[in-house]
């Protein structure tokens, strides 16, 4: 009786391994028949909990069981601006999918597939015009378009806002376009969903650096925004300050991805920035970011791809599909090592790493086990590219250039979880920037938190 | 869209491009930098700002030709549009009324030097400028170096203009004439180097622009690593100047030709014209 999940139909790793095409090819229309109609459609839905941004979960796939896509489509747009994005990248697994009643004896509603395939329909049936609200002739300030700004752009758009949103780089979408890959987020798609935050009222003002070309004071004292919402997430990349890294070769990951999604290194020169893949490629690090970069490498042609990872597989930080995935691919993983330095020609170019072994001590602050290193366990291998996917640290420039805006130890800016509000009134923050680097997902509940607590701050203000 | 407004030969593969960006011109300041996008496939490519026009809301630049990028840029006219342009960047330099300062510029770099001494002069100091190139028709802007410099040198490696050697040569002997309180110097990575070790005896306060490979210009990708000491400075955000007796200068060079092989195989593509419009 207990059926398991439809599966994803997916490229066949020897394949996708060589282009940048989407890995996971989504479900056909009797795939996801199939799939929603193991929903339960509880009384009480534990799934919904789960949302960081409150989809009607049993609403859109009772819709989908129901054969009305459009309706379907309309209740996933009700909460969430991305869909398709979403249906892609978010951690259903440890969300939504995780409160499954179905998951306690097997396996969970597949609810991120399903909500991949009502996005897509959409897109390719064409997204109809959204409804527009009556103005409510207030301007709303959104510096950055990643999923946070985007999310209350979105909202504050649907609420009547006149809304613009300050983009530094030349392509909205944050980490959408410059990190997450194409064949794990193809561009089009994020293209498609950013212009139905256009088609919602939002103006996108794209290469505008809030904190250079212009500060949050200005836009509210000289440009009339009554309210801003800063979104401009962990843009910094951290380094380990070791010997030899800054030798050529050694990218940090944000530099990595983003020569090759955002400024399509490869497609060089038909696209004039280059980048360099040597034979032997070791990406620092496991989270979702350094299975991105150990997965391009292999697309650039490097021939062997390596994690090297101080702690074991149990702690690697990535979502178990992407580590699946990179496995599949041929990515090796060499656990319980760190380098500590790297050595290069007279170029100056890496050409090998000294690495140490570590083994598991006691659980630290984050409740996983700390990596010791091992005296003596020190051994070289060779290798001509380096990519430090160790995470990355708030961006400073607009914390800096904000007077009155208190800053964590972190240079995160301070902002309460609930609300996104800060210690200036006017000013609400979320996402990474306040966070840390977290998931698309949980920017993406920030921003549409923050957008309900400027609508309740403006109106207050007008009373 | 950034609409090119003049543009003008300088010198040998040197132009000057004179852009329309009210935005970018109302902010920017002297050793700040911007980047540029031509178009869709082309490059991110930062450029110091040479001058600026906060009434005309103008910014003028001032490239040389020396791969793929720069000479498609060359091939813009007045009247076309640059479809990105960013900035501006970075911390602008520090102007204060020191007494005697040195401002060094060497071939394309006297472009972000004038700013400098300009200010520099404004703001109360007495300014001796040295511009200096391989022959005389890399140099440019000699009136305009003139005019906020108390004096000003011109030295060329052939001799074709000015005096016969470096830019080094003329500081040295300034440096033994006179107390200098500060030096700025901006050009060729190896003009920097050896401007920075000619001051050094001197104990003179030297400050140099980095240039470095740079991707986004705003501290996201850690391309623009500079080793400064013992520390490594993102030059985009914690530069572009930095103190000239700091910076690991052979670094920096081996680390701005990391592309180089890459850059010939663009521009040879380019030369067969397979340039994808």
């Amino acid at each position: 009786m207990k059926k398991g999940r439809v599966g994803m139909p997916a490229q066949d790793p020897q394949i996708r391994k060589g282009n940048f095409h989407e890995v996971a090819l989504g479900y056909t229309p009797e795939m996801a028949a199939e799939e929603a109609a193991r929903c339960l459609n509880c009384k009480n839905p534990q799934c919904v909990k789960g949302c960081p941004v409150e989809v009607d979960i049993p609403g859109f796939i009772q819709a989908l069981k129901e054969g009305d896509l459009k309706r379907s489509a309309m209740i996933l747009k009700g909460k969430n601006n991305l869909p398709a994005v979403c249906g892609r990248v978010c951690p259903q697994e440890t969300q939504c999918e995780a409160r499954c009643i179905l998951g306690k004896k097997g396996e969970p509603v597949a609810i991120g597939r399903l909500e991949r395939f009502v996005a897509d329909w959409e897109r390719a049936t064409g997204v109809p015009q959204p409804e527009r609200p009556v103005p409510k002739n207030k301007k709303v300030a959104v510096i950055g378009s990643g999923p946070a700004g985007l999310t209350a752009a979105g909202d504050l758009a649907k609420m009547g806002y006149e809304v613009t949103v300050f983009e530094a780089l030349h392509t909205p979408g944050g980490v959408l376009m410059y990190g997450i890959p194409e064949f794990r987020l193809p561009k089009e798609v994020v293209r498609q969903e950013i212009d139905y935050i256009r088609r919602l009222g939002v103006d996108i003002q794209v290469n505008q650096v809030v904190g250079k070309t212009f500060t949050v004071d200005e836009l509210l004292k000289q440009e009339g925004y009554e309210a801003v919402f800063i979104g401009t997430g962990a843009g910094l990349p951290n380094f380990m300050n070791i010997p030899g890294e800054n030798l050529t070769g050694i990218y940090s990951a944000n530099e990595f991805l983003t020569r090759t999604n955002l400024m399509k290194a490869y497609l060089f020169p038909q696209y004039a920035t280059p980048i360099k893949v040597g034979r032997r490629v070791a990406v620092i690090g496991a989270g979702n970011v350094a299975m991105d970069a150990a997965r391009t490498a292999l697309r650039l042609g490097a021939e062997e791809s390596t994690i090297i990872y101080r702690r074991s597989e149990e702690e690697m930080p990535a979502r178990h599909e992407e580590i699946e995935h990179a496995r599949e691919e041929g990515v090796r993983f060499m656990l319980l090592t760190s380098p500590v330095a790297y050595t290069g020609d007279e170029k100056g170019q890496v050409r090998g790493m000294t690495c140490q072994r570590f083994s598991l001590g006691d659980p630290d602050e984050s409740g996983r086990r700390r990596p010791v290193p091992i005296p003596g366990s020190e051994f070289d291998m060779e290798i001509d590219t380096v990519v430090v996917a160790i995470g990355q640290t708030p961006n400073p420039l607009v914390p800096r250039t904000t007077e009155g805006l208190v800053i964590g130890k972190h240079g995160n800016i301070v902002a309460d979880e609930g609300s996104g509000a800060t210690s200036r009134p006017e000013i609400f923050a979320g996402g990474d920037i306040v966070t840390g680097a977290a998931t698309v997902i949980l920017a993406m509940g920030a921003g549409k938190r923050a957008a309900r607590s400027i609508d309740e701050y403006l109106q207050r203000k007008q009373s | 869209m950034y609409k090119i407004l003049h543009k003008e030969p300088l010198g040998t593969n040197l132009h000057l491009l004179e852009v329309e960006a009210p935005r970018i011109a109302r902010k920017a300041k002297s050793g700040q930098f911007i980047i540029l996008r031509l178009k869709e496939e082309a490059e991110r490519i930062p450029l110091t700002i040479a001058d600026y026009s906060r009434e005309k809301g103008t910014l003028t630049i001032i490239f040389q030709e020396v791969g793929y990028s720069t000479r498609e840029l060359a091939g813009c006219r007045a009247g076309d549009t640059i479809l990105d342009l960013v900035g501006p960047l970075g911390l602008p330099s520090e102007i204060e009324k020191y007494g005697t300062v040195v401002c060094v510029g060497g071939g394309v770099g006297i472009a972000p030097v004038y700013p400098i001494a300009r200010d520099l002069k404004k703001a109360g100091n007495r300014v001796l400028s040295i511009i200096g190139a391989r022959n005389s028709s890399l140099l440019f802007w000699r009136e305009k170096m003139a005019e906020v410099s108390d004096r000003l040198f011109i030295a060329t490696d052939d001799g074709s203009e000015g005096r016969k050697g470096f830019v080094s040569d003329v500081l040295k002997e300034i440096l033994d004439a006179e107390q200098v309180m500060r030096v700025w110097a901006i050009g060729p990575m190896i003009m920097m180097k050896v401007v920075a070790e000619t001051t050094r005896p001197y104990g003179v306060p030297t400050i140099v622009s980095m240039n470095p490979i740079m991707v986004d210009g705003t501290g996201m990708c850690g391309a623009c690593r500079v080793a400064v000491g013992q520390q490594t400075r993102f030059a985009c955000v914690d530069g572009p100047e930095f103190d000239g007796h700091l910076v690991d200068f052979d670094l920096a060079m081996k680390r701005a030709a990391f592309f180089k092989d890459k850059e010939q195989q663009a521009l040879e593509m380019c030369r067969c014209g397979g340039e994808g419009k």
